[in-house]
């Protein structure tokens, strides 16, 4: 029987198989954020447990609240920081060099195919798109990774998604995704792996995989991957041309970690998305889904672009084909924080920027911002958010506040609409 | 080995995510102790009261499906943890709060939705005991007593003996 790539990440990786359905698998890279890490930091400490197992493994930033806001986040950012130093972490990005993790970290060329990859953050399933087995997992799960380098999962399952057609324009992987999870449900994917194939995937760029990667936990999903390709390759051609001696060396090496043709899967999806239509959230969960066309006229008071799902220079050069050159209705706010500070360089050289601000929308520094409602951006009671980001729980964004999820495009077409409507109409 | 169960308290909805057990704008307190007072504070469900008796008391939740999805955050379980609940027995859980359950050495246990559906049918007062040695569970409620098996992995089992992850791991790595 063949194996699928989560299945070959496991083999090359098994510490030790404690039982029938559960492994303990090496880990390449633990990635930590100051809202998770410093309380798992402490319990080290406090246990005389005060050690890494690999410094030059360990990937750290503040990015979730920052610059800190008030004492308690100054001070979890301090545990962290003064954390990095006496264990001797390298790879730390403070204020200035900052930016959100799931973005920041592949940008650094630290996620590899065939990498396991675990991080306090449940949005850790992003960096799957590199052909990389990538997981969330809790405070204790971090302590044992930074302690010890291993952590345990059950045996994984898949679930291969096939995406034919090609995309219609004014959709991007925000819609795919939003669509997946819609017939999927929050839990459709739940203990499972999803496996992104077909056309569309090996059409799509890094960040647009990485996107769809992104929201995998949304259904459920333990982590989302891409086999590893061309476009992968090229991406990480900076960090891996002393490795190989061609590109397509590179391409064969990766084929490696490519599933079997008579892999298992446990269960398969497919979907067509050459009619697919803007997709957007209307409830309190993630599978809450609907077109564009169905929410039209849905007022909004703020709009929301950034976040580790679509806060990335694609998704920013999407947003400014719709902005550039309009203004914000006047009963909108906009914030725009782009992911990272070669997002920010990259949108600063290209005018991006420059257009948002002319539209009327406040730029911020990268930081995950008001994704999820700790420090700007929080929305009053009732008040309504077009938003970029992946989660539309109840209170998210700030008590009483309602967020509704879409692509860049889709946002971008809110905020100078002042409602929810078609961004297609924009782009003729 | 610790004992498990107590008074239950039931959230009969599917899909209680992580921001409504403890909102993220708690995530910056640096103690466990400090989450108590918020525990379910967002839970959206029609009747429940967040800070009704019922919930001080509680031992065990008995809940739907897809319990804890949304966020990693450990403190989903440590809000439970010390408010003394020590079990949680749902129809499915998200991934990392099972795993985060059995790390902090603490049950999560699944049964069938009919069985879910028999011992809230128990009535209002329900108490569950949880027994380790025959893997079974009763419910007793104002209606009557059940018991029902269930299955514990092995290595859960052993986390649940350990007292948690950090000890297991620490002694076989
Ligand atoms: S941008 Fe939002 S979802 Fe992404 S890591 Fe930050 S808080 Fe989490």
């Amino acid at each position: 029987m063949g194996m699928t790539i989560a299945q070959k990440i496991f083999a090359a990786h098994t510490r030790d198989n404690p039982s029938a359905d559960n492994v303990v698998l090496d880990l390449d890279v633990v990635m930590c954020h100051e809202i998770t890490t410093p309380i798992a930091i402490n319990d080290l400490v406090a246990r005389g447990m005060d050690r890494v197992f690999d410094p030059d493994k360990i990937k750290v930033v503040i990015d979730h609240v920052t610059p800190s806001k008030d004492t308690k986040t100054a001070t979890q950012a301090k545990i962290l920081r003064d954390w990095a130093k006496r264990n001797g972490i390298k790879d730390f990005f403070d204020i200035g060099a900052n930016g959100v993790c799931h973005a920041l970290f592949p940008e650094k060329g630290f996620i590899r195919p065939g990498y396991t990859v675990i991080m306090g953050d449940s949005h850790t399933c992003t960096h799957g798109a590199f052909g990389a087995f990538a997981a969330g997992i809790g405070t204790t799960d971090l302590e044992v990774g930074i302690l010890k380098g291993v952590c345990s999962f059950r045996m994984p399952d898949s679930l291969l998604v096939n995406l034919t057609g090609s995309l219609p324009d004014g959709t991007s992987a925000k819609d795919v995704i939003l669509k997946i999870i819609k017939e999927l449900t929050v839990n459709g994917a739940t203990d499972l792996v999803m496996e992104f194939r077909g056309p569309v995937i090996d059409a799509m760029s890094m960040e647009s995989r990485m996107t769809l990667c992104n929201m995998a936990i949304e259904a459920g999903g333990t982590c989302g991957i891409c086999l590893p390709d061309r476009v992968t390759a090229e991406y990480l051609w900076p960090f891996i041309k002393d490795q190989y001696v061609t590109l397509d060396d590179a391409i064969a090496d990766f084929h490696k970690w490519h599933s079997d043709a008579d892999a298992h899967y446990l269960k398969e999806f497919k979907l067509d998305v050459s009619n697919l239509v803007p997709q957007v959230t209307f409830g309190f969960k993630p599978d809450e889904v609907k077109d564009v066309t169905e929410m039209e006229g849905t007022l909004v008071d703020q709009v929301y672009i950034g976040s580790c799902t679509n806060g990335r220079i694609e998704d920013l050069r999407q947003a400014a084909r719709i902005i550039n050159g309009r203004k914000l209705a006047d009963s909108v706010r906009g914030i725009l924080s782009p992911a990272t500070p070669a997002v920010y360089n990259q949108a600063l050289a290209e005018g991006i920027l420059q257009q948002f601000m002319a539209a009327g929308f406040c730029v911020t520094n990268p930081t995950c911002g008001a994704c999820l409602g700790m420090s700007n951006g929080v929305l009053a009671p009732d008040e309504v958010c077009a938003s970029t980001t992946n989660r539309n729980f109840n209170g998210r964004m700030g008590k009483g506040g309602m967020v509704h999820l879409m692509s860049p495009l889709s946002a971008a077409a809110a905020a100078v609409a002042g409602r929810i409507t078609d961004p297609r109409q924009y782009l003729k | 080995m610790k004992k498990f169960g107590g008074p239950a308290i039931c959230l009969n909805r599917n899909d209680i995510n992580t921001d409504e057990i403890i909102p993220a704008k708690y995530l910056t307190e640096n103690s466990k102790e400090a989450l108590k007072p918020f525990i379910l504070e967002d839970l959206k469900l029609d009747g429940f009261d967040a800070k009704s008796n019922k919930l001080t008391d509680a031992k065990v939740i008995l809940t739907r499906a897809n319990f804890g999805c949304g966020s990693s955050r450990e403190h989903a379980v440590w809000v439970f943890e010390v408010n003394g609940i020590n079990t949680v027995i749902a129809e499915s859980f998200a991934r990392i709060f099972r795993q985060n359950m059995f790390n902090c050495g603490m049950l999560a246990i699944e049964l069938a939705r009919d069985q879910i559906e028999k011992i809230i049918d128990l009535g209002d007062d329900i108490t569950i005991m949880v027994d380790l040695d025959t893997n079974q569970i009763t419910a007793k409620g104002g209606t009557g007593e059940l018991t029902f098996a269930f299955t514990l992995n092995s290595f859960d089992r052993d986390l649940v003996v350990a007292g948690g992850w950090l000890a297991y791991a620490d002694r076989n790595y």
